[in-house]
């Protein structure tokens, strides 16, 4: 059991380290996707298995499925990569890796008083964790539900601007002067009677 | 009757209120009644005041009026309170009435002006800061109404601000006045620090009680208190400000620098009359002050041809005259003097007024002459004010009182010969400068033609005062008795060679013999005069007089121009350094801190770790 | 897990790559609350993870809209490229 449990955990770091270091960006999100898939595992073997599953629903298959698609809207090719490699310098490693490795020094520290083995967890059903969010937690699903609902509409509103900019690009003076007032025909239309002949 | 004391005062300074708040929206008719009917309403409280004062004299001839404590801080407790004696009756009296006649006269003077409410408002906040000076019961009620007829000669003399001459005028009375308003508060303090009081009846009580004659504290004090009497009444060396203070109007200059502010010192040293007997060194000061006043400006009044700046020395020359007798003991004598002084000093001032405005603004008096038949009741009565100032005699009240001086300074206790002769020679050139005037200006041929003849506002106070100037002085008996209840009489200590008869001969004579010379240089052979101005010395002496001395050169050598060379080194000094430095300081940390303000993400997010870092190790390893 | 999240935000320029290194984060920070609820028994330590989780998903939701209006806008996915801010 503990084996299983080092080996996902290896796997989740590793691949994230992986991730971290690509020039491609498909690439690092591929990987991406691997540590979250060890990260599953692990929660399987703490005894969790709802979340395991809604971390491979949810995480890996919506979060990261949405950056592939934006990642392909976004067309970055060759180009990318050849900047990225630019940008990679060793050198700018350096400041990160001191903090992240004071960081990881000090929560080892913290962490060096509490020793519990794995068998010692036990399996948290579904069950539980359903009465626990119907329970005491309601509210937070609540909140959650309309931090959703937010996201929903802020994604929509962003994303309806950018469609209509585009529509008219190729338009002449008077329509690039309309899309910058902002969608705001009222402005937009004094413009353009200012602006005709 | 006795306890409307308190609206002499106050009501000045209502009306100089009202006329400072909403004065400019009135009319200047309005304007008029307001400014002028307070010091109207003022004169007829205070005769009020006199009836009821006369008729039933109260205990120890003094009623004190307190109206509230002022300060009550550790032991130190001035309040505000009126005393009224026989003193400060008979300046209320003349001091209310003059006013009330010069507001008349300047409702019409100051017709056409637009500052018309505002220079009523100052007129009656100095009526009111004089009335509070006269009727305060202790020294720093005293101080209040010092400077504030400080701050309203300020502002009267600058009226006419547009003009920066006039700013400069006013300035240097103020600054010069300061001087002396200083002398009198380290005074204050001192006398405050070893009597323990500033009431002024009790600090005489103290100051007779526990300070024998001669002591060095009385005669500091008494020096101290000169010091402001001096910067004040515009005496030696302090008297340079007051012929640059004609810049301002001409009733500013009958009511301020004649008759009212420039007594207040005189009245000072009458009020601390025991001070001065605790202290001879500083009394003969203040006589030999006095006679070297009045020669020095009776010999510029000789050259000057400004016909407001010969009443600006002859003014000058007047209160030495009043210095001279309260050096020698001769106190009632002053107060007559500054009673009389009023009068025809006013009407002087308030004729040469008319005299410009009819000239269309015209002040020197070599290109007026020939008003004897063009103003004639201005000729009369600048006439009889002239012969007043001269000292006609028996048909003056300025005669009666001069005279009076004169012998004083022969017969009092510490009178001298050398003051005689120097008042004697004062007279000689009182009347000397007086004839030149007068012939000058109203005879001869005409100079400039008349433009504007003076209305009834005008004349009517001329009149009233030309009256009062010759009726003076046959109140000298009354007055003087009235006064001894105030002021201690003065004694014949010794006659010697000359009887008060002789002396009053003497001072005759010489009115006649400064009549004739003028009369002759002036009207007959004028030529004479610029026959003798034309003569090397003649020449240097005609300058010399005519720039009051060399005064003005020499403050300006001495005081004025190593200040501004001071200051001019001094413009950025160590001080300034300071704080330009913490400006300075701010800055650059400004500059470090804004430059950690990238805009970028990661910066920021470093940050953010870096923070973290810190805090995580600070709350582990404390 | 979540020092090399870090470690990757503060390094890449590209935004996408911060946006990756972010998630990586929160999932770290999830694991640490599943860990915790495991070790308890308790079943807080699960609802707290479906929290992050809901919260990640509305925030690359918005982040990743942002993103496209940002290259829309700028040209390029530079982070250092957006630092009109600066002072």
């Amino acid at each position: 059991m503990e084996v299983a449990f080092y080996i996902a955990g290896a796997v989740a770091v590793v691949s994230t380290a992986l991730m971290l270091t690509r020039l491609h960006i498909v690439h690092a999100l591929l990987y991406l996707i691997v540590s979250l898939l060890g990260v599953a595992v692990v929660f399987y073997l703490l005894g969790a298995s709802f979340v395991a599953a809604l971390e491979i629903i949810v995480y890996a298959g919506a979060i990261m499925v949405l950056f592939v698609f934006v990642v392909m809207m976004l067309n970055l090719g060759a180009p990318a990569a050849e900047l990225e490699k630019h940008w990679l310098t060793p050198g700018i490693w350096v400041g990160p890796l001191v903090l992240a490795t004071i960081l990881i020094i000090e929560v080892l520290y913290l962490v060096r008083g509490s020793t519990a083995s794995l068998d010692a967890a036990g399996i948290v059903t579904p069950k539980q964790v359903g009465i626990a969010l119907f329970g005491p937690y309601l509210i937070g699903v609540e909140l959650a539900s309309m931090l959703l609902l937010a996201g929903v509409v802020g994604a929509y509103h962003l994303g309806y601007r950018k469609v209509e900019k585009r529509e008219v690009q190729h338009g002449a003076d008077t329509h690039e002067r309309r899309a910058s007032a902002g969608g705001d025909l009222v402005l937009a239309g004094a413009d353009r009677s200012a602006r005709t002949p | 009757m006795i306890r409307l004391l308190w609206l002499i005062p106050v009501l000045p300074f209502a009306s100089a209120l009202i006329l400072s708040l909403i004065g400019s929206r009135l009319s200047k008719r309005l304007a008029a009644v307001i400014g002028v009917g307070s010091i109207g309403l003022s004169a007829v409280v205070t005769i009020l005041v006199a009836i009821g004062f006369l008729a039933a004299p109260p205990a120890g001839n003094s009623y004190t009026q307190l109206l509230w404590t002022w300060i009550d801080v550790a032991g130190f407790r001035p309040k505000i309170g009126l005393y009224l004696d026989s003193l400060s009756l008979v300046m209320l009296l003349v001091i209310t009435f003059v006013a009330f006649l010069i507001h008349v006269y300047s409702a019409e003077f100051m017709i056409e002006d637009d500052g018309y409410a505002r220079f009523f408002a100052y007129m009656n906040l100095f009526v009111a800061s004089m009335l509070t000076l006269l009727l305060a019961d202790n020294l720093l009620l005293l101080y209040l109404g010092w400077e504030g007829v400080g701050l309203c000669s300020y502002l009267l003399i600058g009226f006419w601000y547009r003009d920066p001459a006039n700013g400069r005028a006013a300035r240097k009375a103020f600054i010069l006045t300061r001087v002396g308003d200083t002398a009198l508060s380290i005074g204050l303090y001192l006398l405050f620090t070893h009597l323990g009081t500033l009431d002024i009846q009790s600090l005489m009580q103290r100051a007779s009680a526990q300070w024998p004659a001669g002591s060095s504290y009385a005669v500091v004090a008494a020096f101290l208190l000169l010091g402001g009497a001096i910067g004040k009444s515009a005496q030696l060396p302090l008297q340079v400000w007051l012929p640059d203070a004609m810049a301002g109007p001409t009733p500013v200059s009958a009511l301020l620098h004649a008759a009212t502010m420039v007594t207040a010192g005189v009245y000072l040293i009458a009020r601390t009359h025991v001070l001065f007997s605790l202290a001879p060194s500083a009394q003969l000061a203040v006589a030999v002050v006095g006679a070297c006043t009045l020669l020095l400006a009776g010999f510029s009044a000789l050259t000057q041809h400004d016909i407001k700046r010969i009443l600006a020395y002859s003014t000058i020359s007047q209160i030495g005259y009043m210095f001279l007798a309260l050096g020698v003991g001769a106190w009632q004598a002053a107060m007559f003097h500054f009673v009389t002084h009023a009068f025809f000093k006013a009407l002087l001032f308030l004729g040469a007024g008319v005299i410009i405005n009819a000239l269309d603004d015209e002040h020197s008096i070599f290109r007026m002459g020939g008003l004897r038949k063009e103003l004639p009741i201005t000729f009369w009565t600048f006439l009889i004010a002239g012969c007043s100032l001269a000292g006609l005699p028996f048909l003056t009240a300025g005669f009666f009182s001069k005279d009076l001086i004169i012998w004083d300074s022969w017969s009092a206790p510490q009178g001298h010969a050398l003051l005689w002769a120097a008042a004697i020679t004062g007279a000689l050139l009182t009347s000397l400068y007086t004839f030149r005037m007068i012939f000058r200006v109203f005879f001869g041929p005409i100079g400039i033609p008349v433009t504007k003849r003076p209305g009834y506002r005008m004349t009517i106070p001329l009149v009233v005062l030309g009256i009062l100037s010759v009726v003076g002085g046959y109140l000298m008996g009354p007055l003087l008795e009235f006064l001894h209840s105030a002021l201690p009489s003065t004694i014949e200590a010794h006659t010697g060679a000359l009887t008060e008869i002789r002396s009053e001969a003497i001072a005759g004579l010489i009115f006649l013999i400064g009549l004739y010379f003028s009369y002759l240089f002036y009207v007959q052979k004028r030529n004479w005069a610029d026959a003798l101005v034309a003569k090397p010395l003649g020449r240097s002496l005609h300058q010399w007089w005519f720039a009051d001395w060399g005064f003005d050169w020499i403050y300006d050598k001495v005081f004025v121009q190593p200040f501004i060379w001071a200051s001019e080194i001094n413009k950025n000094d160590f001080v300034d350094a300071f704080y330009i430095g913490v400006g300075w300081l701010t800055q650059w940390l400004y500059k470090q801190l804004s430059s950690t303000e990238t805009g970028r993400v990661r910066w920021y997010a470093a940050g953010m770790a870096a923070g973290s870092v810190l805090f995580l190790a600070m709350v582990l390893f404390k | 897990m979540f020092s090399l999240g870090l470690t990757g935000l503060l390094v890449r320029r590209n935004l996408i790559f911060v946006l990756m290194s972010l998630e990586v984060m929160l999932n770290a920070a999830g694991l640490a609350f599943v860990v915790a609820g495991a070790r308890w028994h308790q079943a807080d330590g699960q609802v707290m993870f479906l929290f992050i989780l809901a919260m990640a998903a509305a925030e690359v939701c918005v982040g990743l809209a942002l993103v496209l209006e940002i290259y829309h806008r700028f040209k390029s996915l530079d982070v250092d490229e957006l630092s009109e801010m600066r002072g």
